[in-house]
């Protein structure tokens, strides 16, 4: 698969120096649905001869069969993959093409146009010099063509290429193309921060302005596509920038060798250069930069090395490399832009993983600033962000990490946010700036302890965690626990459900971010508790295992005592105490778990009653032998 | 930087990211070109250390026999451990692609096999050596590829991969397959053997071997499992193999070349593409992504 040159077959030798001689550019193509961008890349393919015999026969077999060009070829088809992509006609998830030139070699990211497939847009956006955004003569500037613009400009692309395309559609009007680039630069200056937008009229499906000038476009003096992708000059932000390296692995392969490899994120590094270590910000110099291939003097962004330090310093993954002129910033608090990517919505208030080049860190998000609506660019008043939405919102981190913004370095600007339970990558984030609110509020050191304190009341402090359905019993259990360990000369308090809803939490409702909300504040109020010396008994639905799992990581060892209340939904509807269940079914209260909201069982509760076998009595008693031994 | 030395650097992150966060990794070693490219660029990526995972050969039984001797000779020479798995269902069955067919047998002794391997050895991540310039549903997919504790792919629900940053996340019994090569073309890795020196198996240059010819394909008759036409002589011709696999699946071609500029030479001016010469693709138009839903590679 090459471009076909004379060369090759006169002089293969010369022909594989001057390829290696050739540079990378990877370019994204985007737009809305039926803007014809795997048309144009399937044109591009075949213009530049990259398409082998057997390739091309399949391609016009196909294009009979299931094509939507009539007689023609359907380019589209090419690129579509995935059986579902090509029984629905849709393109589902990013695509890479190849292909490559006298000049370049290239890298092309086909993506979906559909707005439900925008984070497999983003995925082909995030690593590219420049985007091609296509417009379909007929429809104009699109709500899609927007929101990819946007996000194209989000993730730090400079470059865009915008090719109105199915000019044969409109006569190859130079009205209505005008019309549509005035239009988008109408809107790019408001919303985009790019470098250059460069028009092109174009027809993917006959080749219009793509390799080669039309002539039915006489009023368009410009380049065509591949002229634009052969001359345009991308911008390395990454060389012009301070030395980072995060380090990936240290490679230890016997007691005299001690290096740290990475891939250099940006600048460049000399054998003896003054170096800072982050977090915690030791200097060191440079002593080696060690390849494969020979010691070099000099590494600069883009390579994967080895380095090895002058000073014996404890460094490990996650650590970063950074000039001493100019080291990074460290913060645990900051503002963001995300990039919601899941299905289930993002949740304030919840815990989620950070990873940050080699950095990972517990991750809580804040409250929405706003979220952004890319058709209007209006900042509008959110609680949360749904699948593909966009917004602004402050992260607190468990530990501090080094960082730059994203807008001065991507690669230590850019994180994403992966869900602690199912694990999946469920946003994408961009650091903005760190914000100082904490840095001022230190911890208040105080002589009396939840040692001593504890030791006053002879016990041993605990949260004992209740949780179950509405009706399973678990206060019932609660309000025996406490009464006996009373009587065994215990200090402890109970902290009911519904009595905190009636007080602290009378401004939650019972959404799952509401939810969320809820338990946070209970798990901070248990653990005050717990700091004085008490055994706090709480009782709380508590439906989602990340949520009792983060009260669990407030607490030490030991001091988490979650006891699963396991009652089956048809006894608890049975039971129906209060009433509710019937009103769920009814559906006079919405959110109800068990019934429309779920409930997330504990893997690893401490303890697990089976109400339908013991009593409540004998539950008591097993919980007190637990807590006692 | 060339773009041979991005993509050189892009694969060695890739595999250090593996290392420093999987808990077993392995990498698969089919012994082909791509086999042999990724191994370098692993003794590059851990240098001066040595390669600090096994790498396992599914063994089917009917490859080449030079494969084998050249897998043998390589692990040595290299001092990495070497693990081959041959599927033993498979092969008390007595599993014959001559008989059985090239679909039947690519799914027990290949995909099973590799099913169970991992299984057996509880590896949690596994590099492939795999392009995305190879086939349609390969260009799809990521380079860290998540799969179910049964191996499953679900294409239509692959995690988002933002820049180079690489979620490595899993539950118990789930893993992932890793492509550190997906970004290179079969130019680049022709070019990068020729440009390193790295040794492949001499099946990839020409030579006069003896082949029959089977439904328009030339088959190197490779053992006396072959079964032949009464009175049937293999003929020697000068051929060579642009891919290697099962040797009754992999259809030679007649050629000269048996310089590294001549085989690329010959593969650029070539008009059908490289994986014309395996079966398995044929079979159905989606059979790749079907077979790789399933587990393969």
């Amino acid at each position: 698969m090459a471009h076909v040159s004379e060369l090759i077959s006169t002089d293969i030798n010369s022909y594989l120096r001057s390829h290696e001689e050739k540079s990378l550019l990877r370019f994204i193509t985007c737009g809305s649905v039926d803007d014809g961008k795997s048309t144009l890349i399937g044109r591009m393919l075949y213009e530049s001869q990259m398409l082998f015999d057997d390739q091309l026969s399949a391609l016009k077999s196909d294009s009979k069969k299931i094509g939507t060009q009539g007689n023609e070829i359907d380019f589209a088809l090419l690129v579509d993959g995935l059986a579902a992509e090509r029984e629905q006609g849709i393109t589902i998830d990013v695509a890479y093409r190849f292909f490559s030139t006298d000049r370049r070699k290239y890298i092309v990211a086909d993506t979906p146009g559909h707005e439900e497939y925008t984070r497999n847009m983003a995925t082909g956006a995030s690593t590219a010099d420049v985007a091609i955004i296509l417009i379909d003569a007929e429809q104009g500037v699109l709500t899609q063509t927007r929101r990819h613009s946007f996000i194209v400009s989000m993730v730090g692309v400079k470059k865009v290429l915008l090719a109105v395309n199915k000019l044969d559609l409109v006569n190859y009007s130079q009205e209505v193309y005008n019309q549509i680039v005035s239009d988008y630069t109408h809107f790019a200056n408001d919303a985009l921060d790019v470098e250059s937008i460069t028009a092109v009229p174009i027809s993917a499906l006959f080749g219009d302005n793509v390799v080669e000038k039309s002539e039915k476009t006489p009023w368009y003096s410009g380049e065509t596509i591949m002229q634009y992708l052969e001359n345009v000059e991308v911008r390395n932000q990454k060389e012009t920038s301070s030395f980072r390296m995060p380090i990936q692995w240290v490679n230890r392969p016997n007691s005299t060798f001690r290096g740290f490899t990475g891939l250099i994120a940006s600048g460049e590094t000399k054998v003896g250069d003054k170096i800072r270590l982050h977090p915690g910000g030791r200097e060191s110099t440079i002593g080696s930069i060690v390849t494969w291939d020979g010691e070099l003097e000099k590494a600069v962004a883009g390579q994967s090395v080895t380095i090895t330090l002058n000073d014996d310093i404890d460094v490990s993954r996650g650590d970063i490399i950074a000039a001493s002129t100019d080291p990074c910033s460290e913060s645990d608090q900051f503002q963001t832009r995300i990039l919601w990517m899941s299905d289930a919505a993002m949740i304030p208030g919840r815990q989620y993983i950070l990873k940050s080049n080699t950095q990972t860190a517990l991750l809580t998000l804040g409250r929405l600033k706003h979220r952004i609506d890319v058709n209007t660019l209006d900042h509008l008043p959110a609680k949360t962000l749904e699948l593909n939405e966009i917004g602004v919102c402050n992260i607190s981190l468990d530990k501090r990490i080094a960082f730059d913004s994203y807008e001065n370095n991507q690669t230590m600007g850019g994180f994403i946010v992966i869900d602690r339970l199912s694990n999946n990558t469920v946003g994408m984030g961009l650091i903005d700036f760190a914000l100082h609110r904490s840095e001022n509020i230190h911890w208040q050191k105080m002589d009396v302890s939840k040692e001593s304190r504890s030791k006053q009341k002879s016990q041993i402090p605990k949260i004992i965690w209740f949780t179950g359905l509405s009706g399973s019993g678990k206060s019932s259990i609660a309000n025996i626990l406490e009464k006996k360990l009373q009587a065994l000369g215990k200090h402890t308090i109970t902290l009911d459900g519904d009595n905190i809803r009636h007080g602290l939490n009378r401004d939650l409702g019972f959404t799952s971010a509401d939810r969320v909300e809820n338990i946070r504040r209970v798990g901070e109020v248990a653990k005050l508790m717990v700091d004085s010396g008490l055994i706090c008994i709480t009782s709380f639905i508590s439906p989602f295992e990340s949520e009792r799992k983060m009260v669990r990581s407030l607490m030490s060892e030991n001091e988490f005592v979650e006891i699963f209340v396991d009652t089956p939904l048809s006894i608890c509807e049975e039971r129906d105490v209060k009433g509710l269940y019937a009103k769920a079914r009814s559906g006079q209260i919405p959110n109800f778990t068990g019934i429309s909201s779920p409930y997330e069982e504990p893997k690893n509760p401490e303890i697990r009653i089976d109400t339908t076998k013991i009593t409540a009595e004998e539950a008591a008693n097993k919980i007190i032998h637990f807590i006692t031994n | 930087m060339s773009h041979l030395d991005a993509l050189e650097a892009e694969a060695i992150h890739i595999m250090r990211e593996v290392v420093a966060e999987a808990e077993n990794p392995v990498m698969l070693y089919s012994i082909g070109k791509d086999s042999s490219v990724m191994l370098h660029l692993a003794r590059k990526a851990f240098h001066p250390g040595k390669i600090p995972f096994p790498i396992m050969h599914i063994d089917t039984m009917w490859k080449f026999s030079e494969m084998i001797d050249f897998r043998d000779k390589t692990a040595k020479d290299l001092g990495v451990e070497l693990i081959v798995h041959i599927n033993p269902e498979g092969k008390e069955m007595g599993m014959n692609p001559f008989i059985h067919g090239s679909s039947k047998h690519t799914d027990v002794m290949k995909t099973d096999g590799l099913k169970q391997a991992l299984d057996k050895y509880q590896f949690d991540v596994a590099f492939g050596g795999a392009r995305r310039d190879e086939e349609k549903s390969r260009a799809k997919e990521r380079i860290f590829s998540f799969r179910t504790s049964t191996h499953r792919w679900d294409p239509k629900n692959q995690r988002p991969e933002l820049w180079n940053l690489y979620n490595s996340r899993k539950n118990k019994g789930e893993s992932i397959r890793v492509f550190p090569l997906s970004n290179w073309t079969e130019l680049d890795i022709w070019q990068y053997i020729h440009l390193e020196k790295i040794p492949i198996v001499p099946l990839y240059f020409s030579k006069e071997r003896p082949v029959v010819e089977r439904d328009g394909t030339l088959i190197l008759v490779d053992d006396d499992r072959i079964p032949l036409e009464k009175g049937e002589q293999p003929k020697l011709k000068s051929v060579r193999f642009r891919t290697l696999g099962c040797y009754p699946l992999t259809g030679a071609v007649e050629s000269e070349a048996n310089t590294l500029p001549e085989i690329i030479q010959e593969m650029l001016l070539t008009t059908t593409s490289e994986r014309q010469g395996r079966t398995i693709d044929h079979d159905s138009n989606a059979s790749m992504e079907k077979k790789k839903q399933e587990g393969y590679f």
